[in-house]
């Protein structure tokens, strides 16, 4: 497959890890400390854990996963508005698949779904309106989730059921925006990241001249990154190299998928629907201001936050989480007090159980592996978490 | 956080509302109906998408993908092997030498 | 066989199942000997008694045990590319009882049918249950209907179950693998789960995969007969070649290590699943087998698979290890390593 294949290339992945170890090994602080580098997306999260990126890595580098998923940082008590709107009988609630296991207090999509709601998995809003087309006689509710990479696909969706008439099409509105978040991250106090890898594919709506402030403002080094494993592994030879350096600038590793100032079509799209809430809540975070997005007035028939009643809820998450701590980078998700125990992909507690691109579910899924029996290792080193 | 995924546009789906921009995308032998409205402009009509390849997400061609800027990703990343390979059999040519 | 229009004395006049068809009098008659009976063809069934029998004699001359299995067969749609429920139906439980190295001799087939079902449909899932039993060496030999109120079941139900013989010496296990033997599997992943995902279209994806849904008695005979110390054999289905190997793992309590390079895989179940965020090891197949093996006669088996049918894209895939015991590992296609675990839940596309 094109533009894929020949970024999974392990020949190109060796030389690359050459470099990274002789480029770290030049970095005086390193060898007191690791160098923790937060990948923000839970999309490179994923390759990290799916390609067994770190294991081209020295000891010397660490990934801080960051809180770029989406599904994960939803918190309960959106999950049990889904749950309810999911719940009336003239709904039809459709879904991308990956939001349907979210636990809410009571229960999660799949549930509702189990106990005779019409839960519907969908591959994009477009087939959300297109059911509406289909059932005049339901409310077709399109759960909207995920950052500014899905953000226009929503915003056209509305744009779409606006001019098209179709009035039984509603939007449950989730969406998110990430330089807030990272902005709250980098505020921290006890705040130890070296550097960033950005974002790919939010970049590509938004632009990589969003992340200025994080060089600029905060000294921190940043490489928008690809989501193929040579991405990856690029990037961080990237960040590495302007650690190296001395410098902290904002760079692009991605250029063939992100311009500069982003896609102006999908930003005119996001800003004709959407309009930026004082707060949003987000799961193992907390409230962050400015961080999510509603639909503006102008478009409030195909707000479902309008056009239902919903409970509403905030719900604390579970007091033995640590799933805040994972986030900021201070904890490893094997060391938090329930990893596997009582949090599970299974029976998640924890929002970065959830879906595969959270911290503690690749790690779960991938990531417990002590290769010392194995007779044939392709890797160049084994155990990629120095356990 | 976002799963996108190259593909290349093989067809415009045409008769169906002019605001909707329909295109068939091809990803591996896997075909799907995605929309093109973002990456269409004065410049670049829909006609001219046969042929593209862009990122789709969720339903929707994102971006052209910028086929020089990944040719010089790889170009970079082939001379770092290539340059790798000549210091490797300079040192094996050193230490294989007669002292 | 001209004999058959002799046979069918009864004929079905409606078109579609009514609750009639499952009350024990005529009409049922009339489905059963115009349906199943025309269709399955053989003496044991044409008597009509309430059960088959067979020879002690008869099962001893292919091996010193019997095997006996059942499964039960929903799917959604009816009828997919490379095959429908009926295919299923044989295939299925014909593997099952492959996979311990028996010859499959007899089937039942049991069917619950929802009223209103059309009698077309069903005929042409009775069609390639019979096709299918024919390709795999079985007979279906004794059978039920019953019929529920239209909305009680799905269109159509079917459970069937099998007996086969095990031949004298041959011992498989999914607790026998050992360090050092090889991993085979006799052709692509996913093709069944992608048919079905396709065929569903609920998620606008369209492409040409069929699913793999074959019986795979003869492959077996032909695998012993190059090897009769077969070590574990399983066919994965639901769950995926994933799940197997971890049950293989687990049991034997050994690691296995597979290599995703080597994994076959058709280029547009690659492309499904990097649509939407699927993995090709956890998809189900219903024509595929996982076979452990001595690392010594491991040749020997891929050239016996790869020379019949249902092999012939057949792979070693990997090999077995001590430690870390339990535990599935994939090389990558990158280079790296990582677990490979059991499914949790139903695999969902991942999309944002």
């Amino acid at each position: 497959m094109k533009y894929v294949d020949e970024f999974r290339d392990p020949g190109k992945a060796l030389a690359l890890s050459r470099e990274i170890h002789a480029l770290t090994a030049t970095i005086a602080r390193a060898k007191r400390q690791p160098l923790q580098i937060m990948e923000v997306c839970g999309g490179h999260t994923h390759s990290i854990f799916r390609y067994g990126v770190t294991q081209f890595l020295p000891d010397e580098i660490e990934f801080v996963h960051g809180p770029g998923c989406p599904v994960c940082v939803l918190p309960m008590g959106r999950v049990d508005d889904c749950v309810a709107l999911a719940e009336r009988p003239e709904v039809i609630f459709t879904t991308f698949g990956d939001a349907m296991r979210v636990p809410g207090s009571k229960k999660s999509l799949l549930k509702a779904k189990a106990d005779g709601a019409d839960v519907r998995m969908v591959y994009s809003p477009l087939d959300a309106l297109a059911l509406a087309r289909q059932n005049p006689e339901r409310e077709v509710i399109f759960f909207g989730l995920g950052f500014e990479t899905t953000m226009p696909s929503t915003a056209m969706t509305v744009l779409q059921a606006d001019a098209q008439n179709v009035s039984n099409f509603s939007l449950f509105c989730n969406h998110i925006t990430i330089i807030p978040t990272i902005k709250a991250i980098l505020d921290e106090p006890d705040l130890r990241l070296d550097g960033f890898l950005g974002p790919g594919h939010v970049s590509m709506v938004i632009g990589s001249a969003a992340y200025d402030f994080i060089a600029r403002d905060y000294g921190k080094p940043i490489t928008i990154a690809g989501f193929e494993p040579l991405d990856v592994l690029q990037s961080v030879w990237m960040v590495v190299k302007q650690i190296a350096e001395g410098r902290a600038q904002v760079e692009n590793q991605y250029a063939r998928v992100v311009p500069r100032d982003g896609n102006k079509v999908a930003l005119a799209a996001v800003a004709e629907v959407f309009e930026l809430r004082e707060f949003f809540e987000w799961r193992g975070l907390g409230s962050i201001a400015h961080s999510g997005v509603r639909v503006r007035e102008r478009y409030a028939a195909f707000d479902a936050e309008r056009k239902f009643a919903l409970p509403n809820l905030r719900i604390a998450d579970p007091q033995s989480c640590q799933c805040g701590e994972v986030l900021k980078g201070q904890l490893k998700p094997q060391q938090c007090k329930i990893f596997g125990t009582a949090c599970t992909p299974q029976t998640p507690l924890g929002a970065l159980m959830v879906s595969t691109e959270g911290a503690c579910a690749a790690f779960y899924n991938y990531g417990r592996i002590d290769t010392s029996g194995l007779s044939a290792s392709k890797a160049t080193k084994e155990d990629q978490h120095g356990r | 956080m976002c799963l996108g995924i190259p593909g290349q546009i093989v067809e415009i789906v045409e008769g169906v509302d002019a605001a909707g921009k329909l295109a068939i995308v091809d990803v591996g032998g896997v075909r799907r109906e995605v929309n093109i409205a973002f990456i269409v402009d004065k410049e670049h009509t829909v006609a001219d998408c046969v042929g593209d390849w862009v990122l789709v997400h969720v339903g929707f061609a994102m971006v052209r993908i910028d086929e020089g800027e990944a040719a010089a990703t790889l170009a970079l990343l082939r001379e770092m092997g290539e340059y790798q390979t000549e210091i490797d059999s300079m040192q094996t040519s050193a230490a294989g030498n007669p002292a | 066989m001209d004999d058959k229009s002799r046979r069918r004395v009864r004929t079905l006049r409606e078109s579609h199942v009514n609750l009639s068809h499952g009350s024990g009098g005529k009409a049922m008659r009339d489905l059963i000997e115009d349906v199943f009976v025309a269709a399955f063809d053989n003496p044991q069934l044409a008597a009509m008694e309430d059960q088959a029998v067979f020879p002690f004699a008869e099962l001893a001359l292919h091996g010193d045990r019997l095997a006996f299995t059942t499964d039960t067969f929903v799917v959604d749609p009816l009828f997919f590319a490379g095959g429908d429920i009926g295919t299923l139906a044989v295939a299925g439980t014909v593997n099952d009882l492959a996979m311990s190295g028996a010859r499959p001799l007899y089937l039942s087939c049991a069917m619950v049918l929802e009223e209103g079902l059309s009698i077309e449909v069903l005929r042409r899932v009775v069609a390639s249950m019979q096709r299918t039993a024919q390709l795999a060496g079985v007979t279906i030999v004794t059978g039920d209907t019953k019929v529920v109120e239209r909305g009680a079941a799905d269109k159509l139900f079917i459970n069937t179950a099998g007996v086969g013989v095990v031949p004298a010496g041959v011992s498989i296990s999914a607790a026998n693998a050992r360090v050092g033997d090889a991993v085979i599997i006799n052709g692509t992943l996913g093709d069944h789960g992608t048919a079905i995902l396709i065929a569903r279209n609920q998620l606008g994806v369209s492409c040409d995969v069929a699913s793999d849904c074959q019986p795979l008695a003869g492959l077996v005979a032909a695998m012993l007969a190059a090897c009769p110390d077969i070590h574990c054999l399983r066919d994965a289905t639901r769950g995926g070649v994933a799940t197997v190997l971890n049950e293989f793992a687990e049991s034997s309590n050994v690691a296995i290590r597979i290599d995703e390079d080597a994994l076959p895989l058709r280029e547009e179940v690659r492309g499904a699943c990097e649509i939407l965020g699927l993995d090709p090891l956890y998809l189900a197949n219903e024509g595929k087998l996982i076979a452990i093996v001595p690392g010594e006669h491991a040749s020997a088996v891929l050239a016996a698979m790869r020379a019949h049918p249902a092999g012939e894209c057949a792979a070693i895939i990997g090999e077995v290890c001590a430690a870390p015991a339990g535990t599935v590992v994939l090389n990558t296609c990158f280079g790296g390593q990582r677990i490979v675990d059991m499914l949790v839940g139903e695999q969902l596309p991942r999309i944002c």
